[in-house]
């Protein structure tokens, strides 16, 4: 199906959002009090345009190019950006409570700020081209850099806020650097372009491979896969909570796409030269993000060195398509590192919300003695936690038990039998943490008869406990997400 | 011929996976500890109704056929060909209705004693016991593996929250060393997946073609996992602390159901579908049973702690099991599956004996005790009584699975029958030296001297177990007769090289 060069509808969700940021940071600067009402319920309601009009575009079956194809409209996209907008609206829910109590809410630029990083995510999402993507990703990291540093008069969160951006900067460097050499080789910028000159046969080699070892150490950097991830326990640790939620959601949905789109679309005839270094970071992640993870007193540390490991994970998805093209064999083997993805982001989502949930005036709920006897205090939230660390341990039957399954049957498939070994082994490490948290939760004596909630309104709480069960419930019935998965990843390889 | 019509429309096996579990989510829901009399009487009923419900699997049961029954095929994730697949043959009927059976006891057993959070507790017992009968009655691999592994997290709950000081270590030991082998495992049920065409279904891989090699590195993988759980000598170091450190009812659901788990799994998995490893490598499991028996046996003689006699005898007697199964013979098989059977009550009455005692001492140190018998006259008939059928005296069901596995092994290799029949002697040593120091002799101490007398509730729950293992011991032809047919056809499959 081929558009006018210029199919503005095809872009929509990204120009309503464009206007809807500025109308909603214009009315923000008019409007006054502590809560910034007005800047919530407006960002709310964009989200939810947003995901009708995405969703809207999505169930037509919608598949296109335009800008000369800078901007890619496909399903793959389209459910991307859905995740993305339940994500960032849940963190606005979740988060709105614990940045009032904090005092950060005295302008509406969080509202403004987590919009337009938005927008720089779903620019990501549908970029085709080298242009496309670094504006994205430049949109979205200004607006984090900003996000964590936004309570200004903490030390920590300064010092994350500095780390995250000379590391971010560096690691668009690498990005851009990489870009360059390919342009260079190819003298193309778009992706499919740049596809058809490597196919071709006619590019030296050496400018390529270079090219494409820039690019994957800064896909890794934003993924935060090691030995790229120094930031990620610094910035996780050190932000207000969420803001952290912020930053674990949906930039890694926006991350994994430009992944995607450049490795796979783009250099797709170079996955002998890109797999074996996903392979290795993958080895990387998983070691040392389990490993360290047992040593963390610190909550949020330790859930940002179990995002490294579960970066490990996708990778190993990722880096197991086949070498030969075959579409059935990589929508299998992508499409299940999209799956782990989507699910990781939703457990995460959880958890977090469930910390600033947790955290009172005065007593920020962070280190994992602040949980103790949590059972006693809170049932409920605490089985809700149970859950959510059982999920990300990979225990069955929650959701991500059946993630993990897909990863190792990947790996199967490509004969890589002794890295689904690893893998395993790796998880049954990773197991002892997060099993550390549940016997804190229930085995140990709550040190304080304080209640574990803050008061903390019906909404916010009834969406957690709604989140926290659709680990379960997908955990149960993963087909529904599997399928649309497989059906994105078939289309976006065949586009 | 109404009770049959019923079975082949009637779902029960859904039935008695998923009725515990919804009661136990219900109790979680609506007990509390302000209620406790609710809560114990709603999970009373609610494990009534868990074991009515797996009634009909037995009445409506066809012993004549060894294929599946009360089948139930559902697509359940079919991008991903996984099937919700349920059905029972006679080597799985009996611990189905274990399992219901002895969640009844648990309830019963943690009645007064548990005092904190009982809902909990009650909740965690019955959900714990749909989930095993979901690991004995599933016929899909990924499905059964959901249910083996889903148990770990309600027992790591009862031993690190009602367990005894020490539970902290004991919950992570037990978890970390179930988690280990059920991992490697999952990477053995993928590979058959793999060369399945995509096919979890465990019918398909009991009749999957492979080759040798594949056969014993996946031989070993199931080992791995089922060692542990049954569990064999040398990994068998988690049980005694688990059960050391677990309240009553978890050391009781420990013996009498999970251990089988992992003996079911040999059955069901690596017997069928490695044949021919299992015959190569049976040296090896028969090597490590006899160890199990007669080291482990020895082990137990010296313990100074109820409970982990207790422990190391269930070590000893899971050897009788697993060396059942390797000698591929209708007596060995048939005699490791009534032992099985028959440990899951004898066990679970000896742990639900010393429970009786630490729940008024608050000791489980042997020493502490001495002549019970003088107070606890009663209570002293009953030990004395499951004591006796622990080391396999006849009459009891101890002796019939025992004695049928020796039978087996005499045939087998007689040296190996004559190992194996040690056992008898060390299992007298160790049982009954402890009764002899805990209820004989004179009164040790003031403590001992007030102890009172089981409670009606108590003598209801070990008489009820005391029956149990009376009728089976004499009258076991019921049990043999439900699992002659699939036996004798197991070992047929397992003599068809797949080479």
């Amino acid at each position: 199906m081929m558009q006018s060069q210029f199919d503005f509808g095809l872009a929509a969700p990204e120009i309503i959002l464009t206007v809807m940021g500025m109308v909603i940071l214009i009315l923000d600067a008019l409007s006054s009090g502590a809560r910034r009402t007005l800047a919530y319920v407006l960002s709310l309601v964009t989200l939810a345009v947003l995901a009708g009009v995405s969703y809207w575009q999505w169930h037509i079956g919608l598949v296109g190019e335009t800008f000369f194809g800078m901007y890619i409209a496909d399903p793959l996209a389209h459910l991307l950006k859905m995740a993305s907008y339940l994500a960032v609206a849940l963190t606005l829910a979740y988060g709105r409570e614990y940045m009032q109590t904090r005092d950060m809410l005295r302008g509406g630029e969080f509202y403004v700020l987590v919009l337009f990083a938005l927008l720089g995510q779903m620019v990501m999402i549908s970029a085709g081209n080298f242009l496309t993507i670094y504006l994205g990703l430049e949109l979205m990291s200004l607006a984090l850099y900003a996000l964590v540093a936004i309570r200004r008069d903490h030390a920590q969160s300064t010092e994350a806020a500095m780390k995250y951006f000379v590391l971010g900067a560096l690691a668009s460097g690498f990005m851009l650097y990489g870009m360059s050499m390919l342009y260079g080789a190819t003298g193309n910028l778009d992706l499919r372009n740049i596809a058809d000159a490597v196919n071709s046969g006619q590019i030296d080699y050496l400018p390529l491979t270079f090219g494409v070892v820039f690019l994957v150490a800064g896909l890794a950097f934003k993924l935060g896969a090691v030995p790229f991830h120094m930031w990620v326990p610094d910035v996780y640790q050190g932000s207000p909570t969420a803001v952290t939620l912020v930053l674990a959601a949906a930039p890694k949905l926006a991350a994994f796409a430009i992944t995607l789109r450049i490795l796979v679309v783009g250099l797709g005839d170079l996955t002998a030269d890109w797999q074996p270094m996903l392979l290795i970071l993958a080895f990387l992640s998983l070691a040392i993000g389990n490993l360290t993870a047992i040593m963390q007193t610190n909550f949020k540390r330790m859930l940002a060195y179990s995002t490294i490991s579960h970066m490990g994970f996708i990778l190993l998805g990722l880096a197991s398509g086949s070498l030969d093209g075959d579409k059935q064999f990589d929508t299998e083997s992508y499409g299940s590192a999209l799956f782990y993805m989507l699910t990781y982001v939703l457990t995460t989502l959880a958890t977090f919300g469930l910390i600033m949930l947790m955290s009172r005036e005065g007593h920020e709920c962070e280190d994992i003695s602040d949980l103790k006897g949590l059972n006693r205090r809170s049932p409920w939230m605490a089985a809700l936690l149970l859950l959510l660390m059982c999920s990300l341990a990979g225990l069955p039957p929650l959701v991500g038990f059946d993630a993990k399954l897909l990863i190792l049957q990947t790996l199967l498939k490509s004969d890589r039998l002794w890295l689904a070994v690893v893998a395993v082994l790796f998880s049954l490490i990773g197991a002892f943490y997060y099993l550390r948290v549940i016997k804190v939760m229930y085995f140990d004596e709550p040190e304080a008869a304080a209640p574990a909630m803050a008061t903390v309104w019906w909404v916010p709480r009834s969406l957690i406990i709604l989140n926290g069960l659709a680990v379960l419930v997908l955990g149960l019935m993963p087909n529904g997400l599997l399928v649309l998965c497989l059906q994105a990843m078939r289309a976006t390889l065949a586009f | 011929m109404t009770s049959e019509m019923a079975s082949f429309t009637t779902p029960w096996l859904t039935f008695a996976i998923f009725v515990p579990i919804v009661c136990g989510l219900l109790i979680l829901a609506v007990g509390s500890d302000e209620r406790p009399a609710l809560t114990r009487n709603l999970s009373l009923i609610s494990a009534l109704l868990s074991f009515f419900v797996t009634i009909p699997l037995y009445t409506g049961f066809d012993n004549t056929t060894a294929a599946m029954q009360f089948v139930v095929e559902k697509p359940w994730i079919p991008a991903f060909a996984v099937m919700y697949h349920l059905g029972v043959d006679g080597i799985s009927l009996w611990f189905v209705l274990l399992t219901a059976f002895i969640t009844i006891i648990v309830v019963l057993a943690g009645w007064e004693v548990i005092t904190s959070r009982i809902a909990q507790y009650m909740a965690a017992f019955l959900i714990l016991s749909g989930l095993m009968i979901g690991v004995f009655v599933a016929l899909d691999g990924l499905l059964f593996y959901i249910f083996f592994e889903a148990t770990l997290i309600p027992m790591y709950i009862i031993v690190g929250v009602w367990g005894g000081p020490n539970r902290v270590y004991a919950a992570f030991k037990f978890f970390l060393y179930t988690l280990m082998g059920s991992l490697l495992t999952l990477v053995a049920f993928l590979y058959l997946w793999n060369e399945a065409g995509g096919s979890f279904d465990i019918q398909t891989w009991h009749d999957l073609p492979l080759a040798y090699t594949p056969q014993v590195f996946i031989f070993f993988a199931f080992l791995a996992a089922f060692a542990v759980k049954v569990p064999m000598w040398p990994v068998h170091t988690w049980l005694p602390d688990a059960h050391v450190e677990a309240p009553t009812g978890g050391s009781v659901v420990l013996a009498a159901i999970m251990l089988k788990l992992g003996a079911y799994g040999f059955l069901r998995l690596s017997l069928p579908i490695v044949p021919d490893a299992s015959v190569a490598m049976s040296g090896i499991i028969i090597t490590l049973s006899l160890i199990a028996v007669i080291y482990i046996g020895m082990v137990a003689i010296v313990q100074d702690d109820m409970k982990k006699l207790v422990a190391y005898s269930s070590v000893a007697h899971m050897g009788f099991v697993t060396l059942g199964f390797f000698i591929f013979n209708t007596a060995g098989v048939e005699g490791a599956i009534v032992q099985m059977v028959s440990h899951g009550f004898v066990s679970a009455a000896m742990f639900l004996c010393i429970g009786v005692l630490y729940d008024r001492m608050h000791s489980r140190q042997i020493s502490d005790y001495g002549g019970v018998i003088n107070t606890m006259p009663r209570f002293v008939t009953f030990f004395v009584f499951f004591s006796m059928a622990n080391a396999g005296l006849p009459a009891t069901s101890g002796f019939v699975g025992e004695f049928m596995v020796i039978m087996g092994a005499v045939q087998f290799n007689f040296w190996i029958g004559l190992l194996a029949a040690t056992a008898l002697i060390l299992g007298a040593s160790y049982s009954l030296w402890m009764v002899k120091r805990v209820a004989f002799g004179d009164v040790a101490n003031d403590h001992v001297r007030d102890l009172k007398d089981l409670s009606n509730r108590e003598f209801f729950i070990l008489g009820i177990m005391a029956l149990a293992v009376l009728y089976m011991g004499i009258h076991p032809k019921p049990f043999t007769d439900v699992m002659h047919t699939s036996v004798e056809a197991l070992l047929q499959h397992v003599s068809n090289s797949k080479l």
